[in-house]
């Protein structure tokens, strides 16, 4: 069996693939957290509670219902969405013109009590759910094995973060987005209902994040803490990217799950800190991050 | 004048930013086809008096008839798709997009607009820089980009706002040109000027704006007897 540094290759593959799986969290999440903070000058807080909710969804209509996974990847982004929506007319949309300290603290309360009302409800153990059918089991790629669910979650995490990414950067819908993003006022005067687009890109903000539930609920347990274990990690990699960009929010995310499933490789004790390790330097050095822009 | 020849009647117009009372009561009109100045020293309103049309600026009381409606109370977005194009004072050109993304971005809001074709024919510069990022262009091209951009869109009333200034003489001389070009196509054009001298040969009719009101209109024709209105509030 061969080895570098004296590791064997097979874990260092395990890894590998183990930090792109979280990686595609990240960057999905982040990605999320980017357009909405964009668009409405928000640090939505409340994402990790809504990446939650999409896993509750997905485990609540399989339960309840006998909604199967592949009904509620596609279900669940669509409730999360529709509730973020509700929410941004509600009490978003007022806070727009303040500071962004007042749109991270309702948000984080929002968070609470989203939370709170889950756990309220089905207490903080775990709910199972199981992988589906078509997913189980491992391609032997003759190196080593890969999980199918595994390799289902990169996949289908990474198009979704191209997709997004071509929405916004090439199509024509995109360029109204940038435009707003940039200069609302005068986006508005064109004609372009400014309003409704802030509205939708938080209902697709928050999708983004219950997909990325629904993909989590069979690899992990549906718990109601599961957002805030993951949202600070998120956080961080937003700030070593840069608010700003969508490409770097995605490589961002990526490369830092690469980086944790290595550390977790060559030096398993930092493999919970070297995320916040790279965001204190990155904030010493470049303090808009990695691909933002100074301000 | 009656409304059909009317494109826009501002009647006793107010705005605000904020708690600060901007607007004093502007009076004024616009028939299709001419084109009107506001004239006015620096601070008097007349930007001010652009983005209360377009729904810019805080709170805002009076009358604005647009093509025949009420608009005073509406949204911006609904305002622009009446016919409007707007090019502001600070251009407003988007960094984040490429020229040619700049120019296809204001949405169609009639059949009427200029073909590109046309448009590239009229600034034969945006056609070699249309992939260039907004950013990129000079004041010169960024101009350009600010008003061909809303003559594509089919947009009939043009709210042009001091695109003469901090321009060299032979890019100010082809902006009057292409003004020139815009009148005989049919637009209606309400320049708002600083520089006298541009706006006077291209204006059927002009307006003095001092402390958010107007405080003398002029016809084209009566330039000659009231020189000294002029002096007093632009001295020119
Ligand atoms: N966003 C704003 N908030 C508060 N006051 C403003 C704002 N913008 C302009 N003002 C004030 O409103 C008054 C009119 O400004 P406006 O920009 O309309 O003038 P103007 O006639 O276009 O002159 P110029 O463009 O030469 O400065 C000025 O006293 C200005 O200080
Ligand atoms: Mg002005």
């Amino acid at each position: 069996m061969s080895e570098v540094f004296g590791v064997p290759v097979q874990a260092l593959l395990g890894q590998l693939m183990l930090g792109l799986v979280n990686g595609s969290f990240y960057a999905m999440l982040s990605l999320g957290l980017a357009v909405i903070f964009g668009m409405l000058n928000i640090i939505n807080f409340a994402h990790g509670a809504f990446y939650m909710m999409g896993a509750f969804i997905a485990w609540m209509g399989l339960e309840y219902l006998g909604i199967g996974y592949w009904w509620s990847l596609f279900l669940a982004p669509v409730g999360v969405g529709l509730l973020g929506i509700a929410i941004e007319r509600s009490m978003l949309q007022w806070l727009y013109k303040l500071d962004h300290l007042y749109g991270l603290l309702l948000t984080f309360g929002l968070a609470l009590v989203l939370e709170g009302l889950f756990r309220d409800l089905y207490g903080v153990s775990g709910q199972p759910y199981t992988i589906p059918d078509e997913l189980t089991g491992a391609f032997n790629l003759g190196f080593m094995f890969l999980p199918k669910y595994r390799a289902w979650i990169i996949v289908s995490s990474l198009t979704v973060c191209f997709f997004t990414w071509f929405m916004i950067e090439k199509t024509r819908l995109g360029a109204y987005l940038r435009a707003a993003t940039e200069n609302p006022r005068l986006t508005q005067a064109f004609g372009i209902n400014v309003p409704l687009m802030v509205m939708l890109t938080y209902g697709f903000g928050v999708a983004l994040a219950g997909f990325a539930g629904v993909l989590a609920a069979p690899a992990l347990q549906v718990s109601p803490l599961m957002g805030s274990h993951l949202i600070i990690v998120v956080f961080a990699v937003v700030v070593i990217g840069g608010m700003g960009s969508i490409l770097g929010s995605i490589l961002t995310g990526l490369g830092l799950g690469v980086i944790e499933g290595l550390t977790k490789v060559f030096y398993p004790e930092a493999s919970a800190t070297v995320v916040f390790f790279i965001m204190v330097l990155v904030l010493l050095l470049r303090p808009a991050g990695l691909f933002g822009r100074e301000k | 004048m009656s409304p059909a020849t009317e494109y826009l009647r501002v009647t006793g117009l107010h705005a605000f930013y904020g708690e600060s009372h901007i607007l004093h009561g502007m009076d004024f009109r616009v028939n299709r086809g001419e084109c009107v100045t506001l004239l006015g020293r620096n601070g008097a309103g007349r930007t001010t008096t652009l983005k209360a049309i377009l729904g810019l600026t805080g709170k805002r009381t009076g009358s604005i008839m647009l093509n025949g409606r009420e608009v005073v109370a509406w949204p911006p977005h609904r305002i622009a798709h009446l016919g409007v194009g707007y090019c502001p004072e600070e251009r407003g050109i988007y960094a984040s997009l490429s020229a040619e993304e700049n120019l296809m971005l204001p949405p169609q809001v009639s059949s009427e607009g200029l073909a590109l074709g046309e448009i590239y024919a009229m600034f034969p510069n945006l056609r070699d820089r249309r992939k260039s990022q907004g950013s990129r262009l000079s004041g010169g091209e960024q101009q350009m980009l600010a008003l061909a951009r809303i003559l594509r869109t089919g947009a009939r009333l043009l709210l042009l706002d001091e695109i003469s200034e901090g321009l060299a003489p032979v890019i100010v001389q082809k902006l009057g040109e292409v003004i020139r070009q815009l009148k005989d196509k049919g637009f209606t054009i309400v320049l708002v000027e600083q520089n006298f001298r541009f706006a006077a040969p291209l204006a059927d009719r002009m307006y003095i704006v001092e402390h958010g009101a107007v405080v003398a209109e002029i016809e084209r024709s009566e330039l000659e007897q009231k020189r000294e209105l002029l002096q007093e509030f632009l001295g020119v």
